[in-house]
Protein backbone atom coordinates (compact mmCIF):
# COMPACT_ATOMS: atom_id res chain seq x y z
CA UNK A 1 0.00 0.00 0.00
CA UNK A 2 3.30 2.70 1.35
CA UNK A 3 5.01 1.67 -1.84
CA UNK A 4 1.88 1.99 -4.10
CA UNK A 5 1.38 5.63 -2.98
CA UNK A 6 5.16 6.21 -3.34
CA UNK A 7 5.22 5.11 -6.82
CA UNK A 8 1.97 7.28 -7.28
CA UNK A 9 3.73 10.69 -5.66
CA UNK A 10 0.94 10.22 -3.20
CA UNK A 11 2.42 9.53 0.10
CA UNK A 12 2.55 13.51 0.98
CA UNK A 13 -1.71 13.68 -0.08
CA UNK A 14 -2.16 10.57 2.21
CA UNK A 15 -0.51 12.17 5.25
CA UNK A 16 -2.70 15.03 4.85
CA UNK A 17 -5.73 13.15 4.28
CA UNK A 18 -5.04 11.00 7.34
CA UNK A 19 -7.74 10.07 9.73
CA UNK A 20 -5.50 10.68 12.97
CA UNK A 21 -4.17 14.18 13.88
CA UNK A 22 -1.89 15.36 11.72
CA UNK A 23 -3.94 14.75 9.02
CA UNK A 24 -7.04 16.42 8.83
CA UNK A 25 -9.28 13.52 7.22
CA UNK A 26 -10.97 13.59 10.06
CA UNK A 27 -11.94 16.62 10.42
CA UNK A 28 -13.58 16.30 7.07
CA UNK A 29 -15.29 13.18 7.97
CA UNK A 30 -16.97 14.99 10.83
CA UNK A 31 -17.88 17.84 8.75
CA UNK A 32 -19.56 15.27 6.14
CA UNK A 33 -21.41 14.51 9.38
CA UNK A 34 -22.81 18.15 10.27
CA UNK A 35 -23.90 18.09 6.92
CA UNK A 36 -25.65 15.34 6.46
CA UNK A 37 -27.29 15.98 9.71
CA UNK A 38 -28.13 19.94 8.94
CA UNK A 39 -29.24 18.31 5.33
CA UNK A 40 -31.61 15.34 7.10
CA UNK A 41 -32.78 17.48 9.64
CA UNK A 42 -33.81 20.71 7.15
CA UNK A 43 -35.29 18.17 4.17
CA UNK A 44 -37.47 16.40 6.92
CA UNK A 45 -38.35 19.95 8.25
CA UNK A 46 -39.25 20.95 4.73
CA UNK A 47 -41.19 18.06 4.13
CA UNK A 48 -43.61 18.93 6.87
CA UNK A 49 -43.60 22.65 5.91
CA UNK A 50 -44.07 21.34 2.25
CA UNK A 51 -47.45 18.98 3.26
CA UNK A 52 -49.42 21.37 4.86
CA UNK A 53 -48.29 23.80 2.02
CA UNK A 54 -49.50 21.99 -0.53
CA UNK A 55 -53.07 21.07 1.56
CA UNK A 56 -53.36 25.12 2.22
CA UNK A 57 -52.47 26.02 -1.34
CA UNK A 58 -55.03 23.17 -2.48
CA UNK A 59 -57.74 23.35 0.02
CA UNK A 60 -56.96 26.17 1.90
CA UNK A 61 -59.09 29.57 2.29
CA UNK A 62 -57.86 31.97 -0.61
CA UNK A 63 -56.16 34.01 1.60
CA UNK A 64 -54.34 30.91 2.77
CA UNK A 65 -53.63 30.65 -0.74
CA UNK A 66 -52.38 33.80 -1.94
CA UNK A 67 -50.49 34.05 1.47
CA UNK A 68 -48.68 30.25 0.46
CA UNK A 69 -48.13 31.98 -2.86
CA UNK A 70 -46.68 34.69 -1.68
CA UNK A 71 -43.98 32.63 0.48
CA UNK A 72 -42.90 29.93 -1.93
CA UNK A 73 -42.61 32.91 -4.79
CA UNK A 74 -40.42 34.65 -2.55
CA UNK A 75 -38.31 31.81 -1.33
CA UNK A 76 -37.41 30.41 -5.07
CA UNK A 77 -36.59 34.24 -6.31
CA UNK A 78 -34.39 35.27 -3.59
CA UNK A 79 -30.88 33.42 -3.35
CA UNK A 80 -30.40 31.11 -0.61
CA UNK A 81 -27.66 32.98 0.92
CA UNK A 82 -29.48 36.03 1.56
CA UNK A 83 -32.33 33.62 3.05
CA UNK A 84 -30.00 32.38 4.82
CA UNK A 85 -28.66 35.32 6.35
CA UNK A 86 -32.00 37.12 7.07
CA UNK A 87 -33.74 34.04 8.68
CA UNK A 88 -30.47 33.66 10.95
CA UNK A 89 -30.64 36.92 11.70
CA UNK A 90 -34.32 36.76 12.75
CA UNK A 91 -33.86 33.43 14.41
CA UNK A 92 -31.18 34.43 16.86
CA UNK A 93 -33.09 37.92 17.42
CA UNK A 94 -36.53 35.89 18.44
CA UNK A 95 -34.64 33.26 20.24
CA UNK A 96 -32.59 35.99 22.28
CA UNK A 97 -35.86 38.28 22.91
CA UNK A 98 -37.70 35.29 23.82
CA UNK A 99 -35.03 34.13 26.02
CA UNK A 100 -34.22 37.69 28.13
CA UNK A 101 -38.21 37.65 28.43
CA UNK A 102 -37.94 34.76 30.14
CA UNK A 103 -35.35 36.19 32.36
CA UNK A 104 -32.53 34.38 31.09
CA UNK A 105 -29.36 35.80 28.93
CA UNK A 106 -28.17 35.68 25.94
CA UNK A 107 -28.47 32.16 23.92
CA UNK A 108 -25.78 30.36 21.52
CA UNK A 109 -27.58 28.63 19.22
CA UNK A 110 -25.76 25.11 17.46
CA UNK A 111 -25.10 25.25 14.17
CA UNK A 112 -27.00 22.21 13.42
CA UNK A 113 -29.97 23.45 14.84
CA UNK A 114 -29.66 27.14 13.04
CA UNK A 115 -28.48 25.55 10.10
CA UNK A 116 -31.95 23.20 9.57
CA UNK A 117 -34.00 26.10 10.36
CA UNK A 118 -32.88 28.30 7.59
CA UNK A 119 -32.63 25.48 5.43
CA UNK A 120 -35.98 23.79 6.08
CA UNK A 121 -37.57 27.30 5.49
CA UNK A 122 -35.85 27.42 2.37
CA UNK A 123 -36.56 23.70 1.51
CA UNK A 124 -40.31 24.04 2.46
CA UNK A 125 -41.30 26.20 -0.35
CA UNK A 126 -40.05 23.91 -3.01
CA UNK A 127 -41.06 20.90 -1.24
CA UNK A 128 -45.07 22.50 -1.27
CA UNK A 129 -44.80 22.44 -4.94
CA UNK A 130 -43.59 19.05 -5.61
CA UNK A 131 -46.40 18.20 -3.20
CA UNK A 132 -48.79 19.96 -4.41
CA UNK A 133 -48.01 18.58 -8.05
CA UNK A 134 -48.17 15.15 -6.67
CA UNK A 135 -51.58 15.24 -4.76
CA UNK A 136 -52.82 16.68 -8.02
CA UNK A 137 -51.33 13.73 -9.90
CA UNK A 138 -53.68 10.95 -7.82
CA UNK A 139 -56.39 9.77 -9.97
CA UNK A 140 -59.23 11.81 -8.43
CA UNK A 141 -61.73 8.73 -8.41
CA UNK A 142 -59.31 7.40 -5.31
CA UNK A 143 -59.96 10.60 -3.31
CA UNK A 144 -63.41 10.26 -4.47
CA UNK A 145 -63.83 7.01 -3.50
CA UNK A 146 -62.19 7.26 0.21
CA UNK A 147 -64.04 10.14 1.04
CA UNK A 148 -67.61 8.02 -0.26
CA UNK A 149 -66.50 4.92 2.66
CA UNK A 150 -66.44 8.04 4.90
CA UNK A 151 -62.83 8.32 5.96
CA UNK A 152 -62.40 11.60 7.73
CA UNK A 153 -59.74 13.82 6.30
CA UNK A 154 -57.00 13.07 8.39
CA UNK A 155 -57.37 9.18 7.77
CA UNK A 156 -58.16 9.66 3.68
CA UNK A 157 -54.48 11.47 3.90
CA UNK A 158 -52.87 9.23 5.99
CA UNK A 159 -54.32 5.92 3.87
CA UNK A 160 -55.13 7.20 0.68
CA UNK A 161 -53.24 10.57 -0.63
CA UNK A 162 -49.88 9.85 1.54
CA UNK A 163 -49.46 6.89 -0.21
CA UNK A 164 -51.02 7.34 -3.59
CA UNK A 165 -48.95 10.30 -4.02
CA UNK A 166 -45.62 9.30 -2.86
CA UNK A 167 -44.64 7.39 -6.76
CA UNK A 168 -45.36 10.81 -8.27
CA UNK A 169 -43.41 12.96 -5.35
CA UNK A 170 -40.70 10.86 -5.29
CA UNK A 171 -38.58 12.42 -8.31
CA UNK A 172 -38.80 15.65 -7.01
CA UNK A 173 -37.97 15.10 -3.53
CA UNK A 174 -35.13 13.36 -4.78
CA UNK A 175 -34.09 16.62 -6.50
CA UNK A 176 -34.99 18.18 -3.25
CA UNK A 177 -32.40 16.34 -0.83
CA UNK A 178 -29.70 16.54 -3.33
CA UNK A 179 -30.06 20.20 -3.55
CA UNK A 180 -30.25 20.19 0.60
CA UNK A 181 -26.96 18.08 0.67
CA UNK A 182 -25.40 20.83 -1.64
CA UNK A 183 -26.90 24.17 0.38
CA UNK A 184 -25.06 23.34 3.50
CA UNK A 185 -22.27 24.42 1.95
CA UNK A 186 -23.66 27.51 1.91
CA UNK A 187 -23.60 27.88 6.08
CA UNK A 188 -19.96 27.57 5.58
CA UNK A 189 -20.23 31.57 4.19
CA UNK A 190 -22.48 32.40 7.21
CA UNK A 191 -19.47 30.31 9.85
CA UNK A 192 -20.82 26.98 10.28
CA UNK A 193 -18.34 24.03 10.74
CA UNK A 194 -19.83 21.74 7.99
CA UNK A 195 -17.52 20.07 5.31
CA UNK A 196 -17.14 23.08 3.04
CA UNK A 197 -16.27 25.00 5.92
CA UNK A 198 -14.00 22.48 7.80
CA UNK A 199 -12.04 22.04 3.83
CA UNK A 200 -11.41 25.84 3.72
CA UNK A 201 -9.79 25.59 6.90
CA UNK A 202 -7.79 22.53 6.56
CA UNK A 203 -6.45 23.74 2.77
CA UNK A 204 -5.64 27.37 3.96
CA UNK A 205 -3.52 26.16 6.86
CA UNK A 206 -1.80 23.53 4.55
CA UNK A 207 -1.87 25.59 1.72
CA UNK A 208 -2.79 22.11 -0.08
CA UNK A 209 -6.03 23.88 -1.80
CA UNK A 210 -6.56 21.00 -4.45
CA UNK A 211 -5.77 18.22 -1.92
CA UNK A 212 -8.55 19.37 0.20
CA UNK A 213 -11.29 20.66 -2.16
CA UNK A 214 -10.89 17.64 -5.03
CA UNK A 215 -11.56 15.59 -1.57
CA UNK A 216 -14.35 16.94 -0.52
CA UNK A 217 -15.93 17.28 -3.86
CA UNK A 218 -15.36 13.81 -4.04
CA UNK A 219 -17.01 13.29 -0.54
CA UNK A 220 -19.76 15.18 -1.85
CA UNK A 221 -20.29 13.51 -5.34
CA UNK A 222 -20.09 10.04 -3.46
CA UNK A 223 -23.41 11.31 -1.00
CA UNK A 224 -24.82 12.29 -4.36
CA UNK A 225 -24.21 8.95 -6.13
CA UNK A 226 -25.89 7.12 -3.37
CA UNK A 227 -28.52 9.26 -2.79
CA UNK A 228 -29.37 8.63 -6.81
CA UNK A 229 -28.99 5.25 -6.13
CA UNK A 230 -31.28 5.33 -3.03
CA UNK A 231 -34.42 7.57 -4.86
CA UNK A 232 -34.18 5.12 -7.71
CA UNK A 233 -35.27 1.99 -5.60
CA UNK A 234 -37.42 3.98 -3.77
CA UNK A 235 -39.03 5.04 -6.80
CA UNK A 236 -39.07 1.65 -8.14
CA UNK A 237 -40.94 0.15 -4.61
CA UNK A 238 -43.28 2.84 -4.94
CA UNK A 239 -44.43 2.32 -8.09
CA UNK A 240 -44.55 -1.67 -7.97
CA UNK A 241 -48.52 -1.60 -7.84
CA UNK A 242 -48.99 0.29 -11.17
CA UNK A 243 -49.49 -1.13 -14.26
CA UNK A 244 -45.95 -1.33 -16.27
CA UNK A 245 -46.15 0.87 -19.25
CA UNK A 246 -43.24 -0.56 -21.73
CA UNK A 247 -39.57 -1.29 -19.55
CA UNK A 248 -38.36 1.89 -19.58
CA UNK A 249 -38.82 3.62 -16.29
CA UNK B 1 -52.64 45.85 -19.22
CA UNK B 2 -56.03 46.47 -17.47
CA UNK B 3 -56.62 42.32 -17.60
CA UNK B 4 -53.52 41.71 -16.05
CA UNK B 5 -54.78 43.82 -13.17
CA UNK B 6 -57.99 41.97 -13.52
CA UNK B 7 -56.90 38.90 -10.91
CA UNK B 8 -55.65 41.23 -8.52
CA UNK B 9 -59.48 43.15 -8.03
CA UNK B 10 -60.86 40.44 -6.20
CA UNK B 11 -61.80 41.64 -2.51
CA UNK B 12 -59.62 39.32 -0.14
CA UNK B 13 -56.26 40.42 -2.46
CA UNK B 14 -57.70 43.52 -2.51
CA UNK B 15 -57.27 43.86 1.76
CA UNK B 16 -53.97 41.97 1.43
CA UNK B 17 -52.84 44.31 -0.78
CA UNK B 18 -53.52 47.05 1.22
CA UNK B 19 -51.83 45.19 4.35
CA UNK B 20 -48.86 45.13 2.07
CA UNK B 21 -48.49 48.42 1.36
CA UNK B 22 -49.36 49.51 4.72
CA UNK B 23 -46.12 47.07 5.67
CA UNK B 24 -43.90 48.93 3.20
CA UNK B 25 -44.71 52.33 4.43
CA UNK B 26 -44.12 50.93 8.08
CA UNK B 27 -40.97 50.15 6.83
CA UNK B 28 -40.04 52.95 4.97
CA UNK B 29 -40.83 55.24 8.04
CA UNK B 30 -39.40 53.01 10.74
CA UNK B 31 -36.50 51.29 9.73
CA UNK B 32 -33.22 53.38 9.08
CA UNK B 33 -33.16 54.20 5.42
CA UNK B 34 -30.27 57.29 6.00
CA UNK B 35 -27.44 54.80 4.52
CA UNK B 36 -28.48 54.84 0.82
CA UNK B 37 -27.17 58.01 -0.20
CA UNK B 38 -24.19 57.29 0.59
CA UNK B 39 -23.86 54.04 -1.05
CA UNK B 40 -26.17 54.61 -4.19
CA UNK B 41 -23.24 54.65 -6.76
CA UNK B 42 -21.66 51.34 -4.85
CA UNK B 43 -25.40 49.83 -5.39
CA UNK B 44 -25.69 50.59 -9.20
CA UNK B 45 -22.37 49.43 -9.58
CA UNK B 46 -23.62 46.38 -7.86
CA UNK B 47 -26.52 45.46 -9.58
CA UNK B 48 -24.72 46.04 -12.92
CA UNK B 49 -21.96 43.50 -12.47
CA UNK B 50 -24.79 41.34 -11.09
CA UNK B 51 -26.49 41.43 -14.49
CA UNK B 52 -23.13 41.44 -16.16
CA UNK B 53 -21.47 38.06 -14.65
CA UNK B 54 -25.25 36.70 -15.30
CA UNK B 55 -25.32 37.50 -18.77
CA UNK B 56 -21.97 36.12 -19.68
CA UNK B 57 -22.49 33.17 -17.96
CA UNK B 58 -25.67 32.28 -18.70
CA UNK B 59 -24.62 33.08 -23.11
CA UNK B 60 -21.58 31.00 -22.44
CA UNK B 61 -22.89 28.12 -20.33
CA UNK B 62 -25.96 27.81 -22.89
CA UNK B 63 -22.87 27.74 -26.01
CA UNK B 64 -21.11 24.82 -23.68
CA UNK B 65 -24.30 22.92 -23.29
CA UNK B 66 -25.33 22.55 -27.05
CA UNK B 67 -22.38 20.13 -27.78
CA UNK B 68 -22.32 18.71 -23.73
CA UNK B 69 -25.97 18.02 -24.49
CA UNK B 70 -25.43 16.90 -28.13
CA UNK B 71 -22.56 14.71 -27.43
CA UNK B 72 -24.81 13.07 -25.02
CA UNK B 73 -27.94 12.53 -26.76
CA UNK B 74 -26.45 11.33 -30.36
CA UNK B 75 -22.95 11.40 -29.70
CA UNK B 76 -20.50 8.37 -29.84
CA UNK B 77 -19.93 7.38 -26.29
CA UNK B 78 -16.03 8.40 -26.47
CA UNK B 79 -17.88 11.57 -26.36
CA UNK B 80 -20.91 11.12 -24.30
CA UNK B 81 -18.95 9.63 -21.64
CA UNK B 82 -17.05 12.38 -20.83
CA UNK B 83 -19.70 14.75 -21.69
CA UNK B 84 -22.16 12.52 -18.67
CA UNK B 85 -19.29 12.52 -16.36
CA UNK B 86 -18.56 16.34 -16.58
CA UNK B 87 -22.41 16.71 -16.02
CA UNK B 88 -22.39 14.60 -12.97
CA UNK B 89 -19.61 15.90 -11.11
CA UNK B 90 -20.16 19.39 -11.24
CA UNK B 91 -24.34 19.04 -10.51
CA UNK B 92 -23.03 16.87 -7.57
CA UNK B 93 -20.62 18.71 -5.80
CA UNK B 94 -21.57 22.72 -4.27
CA UNK B 95 -21.07 25.26 -6.69
CA UNK B 96 -19.40 27.16 -3.51
CA UNK B 97 -16.65 24.26 -3.34
CA UNK B 98 -16.12 24.58 -7.18
CA UNK B 99 -15.66 28.06 -6.91
CA UNK B 100 -13.09 28.36 -3.92
CA UNK B 101 -11.41 25.11 -5.42
CA UNK B 102 -10.78 27.46 -9.33
CA UNK B 103 -10.24 30.62 -7.29
CA UNK B 104 -7.83 29.14 -4.11
CA UNK B 105 -6.50 26.45 -5.98
CA UNK B 106 -5.31 27.55 -9.43
CA UNK B 107 -5.12 30.86 -7.63
CA UNK B 108 -1.99 29.89 -5.91
CA UNK B 109 -0.84 27.45 -8.60
CA UNK B 110 -0.58 29.70 -11.36
CA UNK B 111 2.06 32.15 -9.43
CA UNK B 112 4.38 29.57 -9.56
CA UNK B 113 4.88 29.31 -13.01
CA UNK B 114 6.99 32.19 -14.18
CA UNK B 115 6.04 31.90 -18.15
CA UNK B 116 2.32 32.70 -17.03
CA UNK B 117 3.33 35.29 -14.40
CA UNK B 118 5.18 36.89 -17.86
CA UNK B 119 2.13 36.66 -20.14
CA UNK B 120 -0.35 38.37 -21.22
CA UNK B 121 -3.33 36.89 -19.51
CA UNK B 122 -1.42 37.21 -15.97
CA UNK B 123 -3.05 40.69 -15.43
CA UNK B 124 -6.39 39.28 -15.42
CA UNK B 125 -5.57 35.85 -13.63
CA UNK B 126 -4.82 38.00 -10.22
CA UNK B 127 -8.15 39.62 -9.96
CA UNK B 128 -11.42 37.70 -8.69
CA UNK B 129 -13.63 38.22 -11.59
CA UNK B 130 -12.25 35.79 -14.34
CA UNK B 131 -12.45 32.33 -11.81
CA UNK B 132 -16.23 33.48 -10.87
CA UNK B 133 -17.22 33.77 -14.63
CA UNK B 134 -15.44 30.40 -15.65
CA UNK B 135 -17.04 28.95 -12.21
CA UNK B 136 -20.63 29.91 -13.45
CA UNK B 137 -20.17 29.16 -17.00
CA UNK B 138 -19.43 25.67 -16.03
CA UNK B 139 -22.04 25.55 -13.66
CA UNK B 140 -24.88 26.65 -15.80
CA UNK B 141 -23.03 24.76 -19.03
CA UNK B 142 -23.41 21.56 -17.13
CA UNK B 143 -27.55 21.80 -15.82
CA UNK B 144 -28.18 23.51 -19.21
CA UNK B 145 -26.09 20.39 -21.17
CA UNK B 146 -28.25 18.00 -18.74
CA UNK B 147 -31.48 19.72 -20.36
CA UNK B 148 -30.18 19.79 -23.81
CA UNK B 149 -29.92 16.02 -23.77
CA UNK B 150 -33.36 15.64 -23.21
CA UNK B 151 -34.55 18.14 -25.91
CA UNK B 152 -32.07 16.71 -28.54
CA UNK B 153 -33.00 13.32 -27.55
CA UNK B 154 -36.88 14.51 -27.92
CA UNK B 155 -36.81 15.97 -31.42
CA UNK B 156 -39.67 13.64 -33.51
CA UNK B 157 -37.34 10.58 -35.43
CA UNK B 158 -39.53 11.14 -38.48
CA UNK B 159 -37.88 14.85 -38.82
CA UNK B 160 -34.71 13.90 -38.96
CA UNK B 161 -35.45 10.93 -41.31
CA UNK B 162 -36.99 13.24 -43.98
CA UNK B 163 -34.32 16.13 -43.55
CA UNK B 164 -32.31 13.19 -44.38
CA UNK B 165 -34.65 12.39 -47.40
CA UNK B 166 -34.09 15.74 -48.63
CA UNK B 167 -30.78 15.03 -48.65
CA UNK B 168 -29.86 17.76 -46.14
CA UNK B 169 -25.92 17.96 -45.29
CA UNK B 170 -25.54 16.51 -41.41
CA UNK B 171 -24.31 20.23 -40.64
CA UNK B 172 -27.52 21.87 -42.42
CA UNK B 173 -29.74 19.05 -41.12
CA UNK B 174 -29.08 20.01 -37.38
CA UNK B 175 -28.34 23.69 -37.70
CA UNK B 176 -32.00 24.10 -39.42
CA UNK B 177 -34.25 21.10 -37.85
CA UNK B 178 -32.34 19.28 -35.15
CA UNK B 179 -31.00 22.30 -32.64
CA UNK B 180 -34.06 25.01 -33.42
CA UNK B 181 -36.29 22.59 -32.46
CA UNK B 182 -34.39 21.19 -29.17
CA UNK B 183 -33.74 24.74 -28.31
CA UNK B 184 -37.64 25.45 -28.38
CA UNK B 185 -38.08 21.90 -26.57
CA UNK B 186 -35.50 23.29 -23.81
CA UNK B 187 -36.71 27.02 -23.77
CA UNK B 188 -39.48 26.48 -20.73
CA UNK B 189 -37.18 25.61 -18.78
CA UNK B 190 -34.20 28.07 -19.58
CA UNK B 191 -35.93 30.84 -17.37
CA UNK B 192 -35.78 28.37 -14.48
CA UNK B 193 -31.95 27.67 -14.77
CA UNK B 194 -31.89 31.55 -15.62
CA UNK B 195 -33.35 32.31 -12.00
CA UNK B 196 -31.40 29.52 -10.48
CA UNK B 197 -28.29 31.14 -11.84
CA UNK B 198 -29.14 34.44 -10.99
CA UNK B 199 -29.61 32.68 -7.35
CA UNK B 200 -25.77 31.53 -7.77
CA UNK B 201 -23.78 34.66 -8.53
CA UNK B 202 -23.77 35.72 -4.98
CA UNK B 203 -21.43 33.18 -4.07
CA UNK B 204 -18.75 35.09 -5.72
CA UNK B 205 -18.98 37.28 -3.38
CA UNK B 206 -17.05 34.79 -1.25
CA UNK B 207 -14.10 35.19 -3.59
CA UNK B 208 -13.79 39.03 -3.28
CA UNK B 209 -15.63 40.09 -6.20
CA UNK B 210 -18.12 43.00 -5.59
CA UNK B 211 -21.41 42.57 -6.73
CA UNK B 212 -25.01 43.92 -5.04
CA UNK B 213 -24.25 41.00 -2.46
CA UNK B 214 -21.22 41.80 -1.98
CA UNK B 215 -22.49 45.83 -1.38
CA UNK B 216 -25.07 44.66 0.95
CA UNK B 217 -22.27 42.53 3.05
CA UNK B 218 -19.90 46.17 2.89
CA UNK B 219 -22.86 48.06 4.39
CA UNK B 220 -23.87 45.68 7.14
CA UNK B 221 -20.07 45.82 8.21
CA UNK B 222 -19.56 49.59 8.10
CA UNK B 223 -22.72 50.64 9.67
CA UNK B 224 -24.22 47.39 11.58
CA UNK B 225 -27.36 48.13 10.39
CA UNK B 226 -28.87 44.39 9.90
CA UNK B 227 -31.77 43.94 8.11
CA UNK B 228 -32.42 47.02 6.11
CA UNK B 229 -29.38 46.03 3.37
CA UNK B 230 -30.93 42.46 3.24
CA UNK B 231 -34.08 43.37 2.25
CA UNK B 232 -33.46 45.83 0.27
CA UNK B 233 -31.16 42.91 -1.63
CA UNK B 234 -34.07 40.89 -1.44
CA UNK B 235 -36.21 43.73 -3.05
CA UNK B 236 -33.69 43.52 -5.84
CA UNK B 237 -32.89 40.17 -6.74
CA UNK B 238 -36.55 39.66 -6.67
CA UNK B 239 -37.32 42.29 -9.06
CA UNK B 240 -34.20 40.81 -11.28
CA UNK B 241 -36.14 37.51 -10.84
CA UNK B 242 -39.40 38.92 -12.23
CA UNK B 243 -37.42 40.46 -15.11
CA UNK B 244 -36.22 37.52 -15.93
CA UNK B 245 -39.54 35.45 -15.67
CA UNK B 246 -41.06 37.94 -18.28
CA UNK B 247 -38.22 38.16 -20.63
CA UNK B 248 -38.43 34.30 -21.17
CA UNK B 249 -42.26 34.24 -21.30
CA UNK B 250 -42.21 36.93 -24.08
CA UNK B 251 -39.63 34.32 -25.76
CA UNK B 252 -41.39 31.84 -26.14
CA UNK B 253 -44.25 33.39 -27.32
CA UNK B 254 -42.73 34.61 -29.99
CA UNK B 255 -40.64 31.07 -30.67
CA UNK B 256 -44.18 29.44 -30.36
CA UNK B 257 -45.84 32.31 -32.88
CA UNK B 258 -43.22 31.37 -35.26
CA UNK B 259 -43.84 27.09 -35.08
CA UNK B 260 -47.20 27.53 -35.92
CA UNK B 261 -47.04 30.32 -38.43
CA UNK B 262 -44.38 29.31 -40.87
CA UNK B 263 -43.17 26.08 -41.71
Amino acid sequence: MEALLAALGLTETAALLSLSPPGWGGNLLRGLVKSLQIAGGAFAFGLLIGIFGAYGKLYGSLVTRDLLGIYTTVIRSVPELVLILILFFVGTDLLNQASAALGYGRVEISGVVAGIWVLGIVQGAYATEVLRGAILAIPKGQLEAGRAFGMSPFTLMRRITIPAMTAYALPGLGNLWLIATKDTALLAVVGFSELTLETRQAASSTRAYFTFFLAAGALYLMVTLVSTFVFRRLEKRARRGEAQAGSGG
Amino acid sequence: MIAALKPLMLPHRLVLIAIGIGIFVFCALTMRWDWIPDYQDLIFEGIWRTLWILVVSVVFGFLLAIPIGFAQAAGPWYLAAPAAAFCTVIRGTPLLLQIWLLYFGLGSLFPQFPWIRSSELWPYLRQAWPYAIVALTISYAAYEGEIMRGAFASVAKGQLESARAFGMSRGKLFRRIWLPQAIRTALPTLGGETILQLKATPLVATITVVEIYAVASRVRQDTFIVYEPLLLLACIYMLIAGAITLLFRHLEKRGVGRSSGGT
